[in-house]
């Protein structure tokens, strides 16, 4: 055990994808969860699948981790397949399922005593506990873990086996915002690690601080991939800026929210696009300090009055309401 | 790390040892319950060669005379609240001196009653005079093994082993579904055999302890008898305990919440604790439904144990029950590994 440490993971077999999906498609009853999806991720890479709940994302990864067959299509992990290879394939990949409750009078050094014991090699159950910063918590009993602490259980007993391929599935859904940090810290450190880990999300920030590439998924279909910034840039500017006009009197109800000229708004240098949402206007913008004043001026110039102003830098929230005029968080 | 602790098969056995031994309601009903139900039994059904049935008398030489009968304890009281002392069940007959003699006033329908009333006419008569025409003497037999606690241990065992089994696999493998740790341990490389044969071994384990102090107590408290050999005694136990982890295992086999799996298995026993001689003899049940009753894996087991305990009986004698028993582990086992659902 002591000289298993996490020394295997790191760029292993480094030939070929670390999974690669063709034409994947499950339905549940007439709910078409997965609706053609193809996507492939190289080894060493962190890879977010990224979509309001609902999307196919836990579908999706479950596909993956061979917990659900798919109705069509192929999956090849680190160049193994479910059929042929499944007993290979669950010594070499670690799962973070959604929702796992251990059991609450088990202590964290049993549950993964436990989970160590189902591979072959690995590294050992103390390192897992390091990792996982649960050193304080070893001798407690899962019913006394915080939110935070069960999450990274969860994320030690994927790591026990010293997986190749790592699937996170929102790890981070529930927590707080200190909780989260945290764990995205032990997300990072296991990315330097070398290890391949694929992650699904509903919190850009997440993907876009953890993710070397990400695929927008919405109803079951890949809309958009690429790195965040790729992403991010087809947008147009990187900054948005978001605003609503009142009539003649200031302040006025949304009620009398008036919209301006999209053609006008397109004509300001800087601005990159513009859509209106129920008298919210949204401007991708490039150059933030030279547009605004521009903006400013040619609202004047149109006698109009700014009830709402702000903006703030690109996200991939944008980008997705970009792509589906929905907001990721609104679901 | 030791080999051992490396083996999945000894890690999950011991998870659920220790599950187990960290649910203290679980210790309760396994190992207190079925002792506190023995000793209630053993009290209220002890025999009573030695009762005394409490009578009443209108006069007080009738009293005197029935007092003279070792079997009678009597009181005098007049003829109202001896009515109603009968009513209430404090005394079992009343002696009523008449003009032309004595009445007995008693429910000849209660056989302690008709002993009452044998016993007082007895001790009147021969107060009166009467001599006895041939002489009789007792020899009185006490025999362990006739007694009620004597039959009903083995039922009583039997019943512990039917709901220790049922209780901890059902529940324990549909909270497992529940809260998704089957999925998440079938996405790891855990062999899916080594989980429910953990359920087994680590019943086994308790096996012992359970049959041990109940059997103990029943021994030393009750002095119930052990005629047949005991290590046969021991595998009727591990074999009727593998029946109902069997049974246990194909009632959660398919259940996602507690409340279906309380339905089922409550449906499953609650037909054995009635049917199946636990405190009665199975053979008062009408002949008509007798195949089923001799059918069912609880009166297949308590027959084999009373044979065992009771007569005497080997494992050769023993064949009918045991070969039901194994059908009603192979045929649950084989079903609810085929169906089991793991997410």
């Amino acid at each position: 055990m002591k000289n298993g440490s996490s020394s295997q993971a790191a760029g292993a077999q480094a030939s070929g994808p670390a999974l690669l999906l063709r034409g994947i498609r499950k339905a549940f009853a007439d709910v078409k969860a997965v609706d053609g999806l193809d996507l492939e991720v190289a080894r060493g890479e962190c890879f977010g699948l990224l979509g309001p709940n609902g999307a196919g994302k836990t579908t999706t990864i479950e596909i993956c981790e061979g917990l659900t067959p798919p109705d069509a299509g192929t999956v090849e992990l680190l160049g193994l397949n479910w059929a042929a290879g499944a007993g290979e394939l669950r010594q070499r990949i670690g799962i973070q399922l959604q929702e796992t409750q251990f059991p609450d009078k088990l202590t964290v050094e049993e549950t993964l005593r436990l989970f160590r014991s189902f591979f072959k090699r690995g590294i050992s159950v103390g390192e897992s506990i390091g990792t996982a910063q649960l050193e304080e918590k070893r001798s407690s009993r899962v019913a006394g873990l915080s939110g935070g602490q069960r999450q990274r259980l969860a994320m030690a007993c994927a790591l026990v086996g010293d997986p190749e391929l790592l699937f996170l599935d929102e790890p981070t859904t529930g927590l707080d915002p200190q909780a989260r940090r945290h764990l995205w810290d032990l997300v990072e450190r296991l990315k330097q690690a070398g290890r391949t880990i694929i992650l699904t999300t509903h919190y850009m920030e997440e993907a876009e601080r953890l993710c070397d590439r990400v695929a927008i998924m919405d109803h079951g279909r890949v809309i958009a991939q690429g790195t965040p910034q790729q992403l991010i840039a087809t947008l147009g500017g990187e900054d948005i800026v978001e605003f609503a006009v009142g009539g003649a009197e200031p302040g006025g109800h949304e009620a009398s929210r008036t919209i301006v000229n999209a053609g006008l708004l397109r004509a300001i240098p800087g601005v990159q696009s513009a859509t209106v949402d129920e008298g919210l206007h949204r401007l991708s913008v490039s150059e933030l300090h030279i547009a605004v004043p521009r903006i400013f001026a040619a609202l004047r110039g149109q006698g109009l009055h700014l009830s709402e102003f702000r903006t703030h830098s690109a996200t991939l929230d944008d980008v997705f309401v970009k792509l589906t005029g929905r907001n990721l968080r609104d679901e | 790390m030791n080999k051992l602790e490396l083996s999945s098969l000894y890690q999950l056995t011991m998870v659920r040892f220790k599950l187990i031994l960290r649910e203290p309601e679980a210790i309760f009903w396994i190992f207190i319950f079925p002792i506190l139900l023995a000793v209630g039994l053993g009290i209220a059904f002890r025999n009573r060669p030695a009762d005394v049935l409490p009578v009443g008398a209108t006069t007080p030489q009738l009293a005197q005379a029935l007092t003279r009968e070792k079997g009678l304890t009597a009181a005098t009281m007049d003829e109202a609240a001896g009515t109603r002392a009968l009513a209430t069940g404090s005394i079992l007959l009343l002696a009523i001196q008449r003009p032309d003699g004595v009445a007995y006033k008693f429910d000849d329908t209660n056989p302690d009653a008709r002993t009452a009333r044998l016993l007082a006419d007895g001790a009147i008569q021969a107060a009166a005079g009467r001599s006895d025409a041939v002489r009789a003497g007792n020899e009185p037999v006490h025999e362990t093994g006739a007694r009620y606690i004597d039959f009903v241990v083995p039922g009583l065992l039997g019943m512990n082993l039917m709901g220790s089994a049922m209780w901890g696999l059902g529940f324990s493998i549909v909270e497992a579904r529940q809260k998704k740790l089957l999925k998440r341990m079938v996405a790891s490389p855990m062999p899916r055999w080594e989980y429910l044969a953990s359920f087994l071994l680590s019943r086994l384990a308790m096996l012992v302890v359970e049959v041990v102090v109940f059997l103990g107590f029943a021994r030393l408290a009750f002095g119930v008898p052990f005629r047949g050999p005991l290590w046969q005694l021991g595998l009727l136990c591990v074999l009727t305990s593998l029946v109902f982890s069997a049974l246990g295992l194909l009632v959660a086999s398919r259940a996602r919440t507690m409340e279906a799996v309380s339905g089922l298995m409550n449906l499953v026993m609650l037909p054995m604790w009635i049917l199946s001689g636990v405190f009665f003899s199975a053979t008062r049940f009408p002949a008509a439904i007798q195949p089923v009753v001799r059918a069912l894996p609880l009166t297949a087991a308590i027959d084999a144990m009373r044979g065992n305990m009771l007569q005497g009986m080997s494992m050769g004698q023993l064949t009918a029950p045991v070969g039901i028993l194994l059908a009603w582990f192979v045929v649950p086992f084989a079903v609810s590994l085929r169906i089991f659902r793991w997410r």
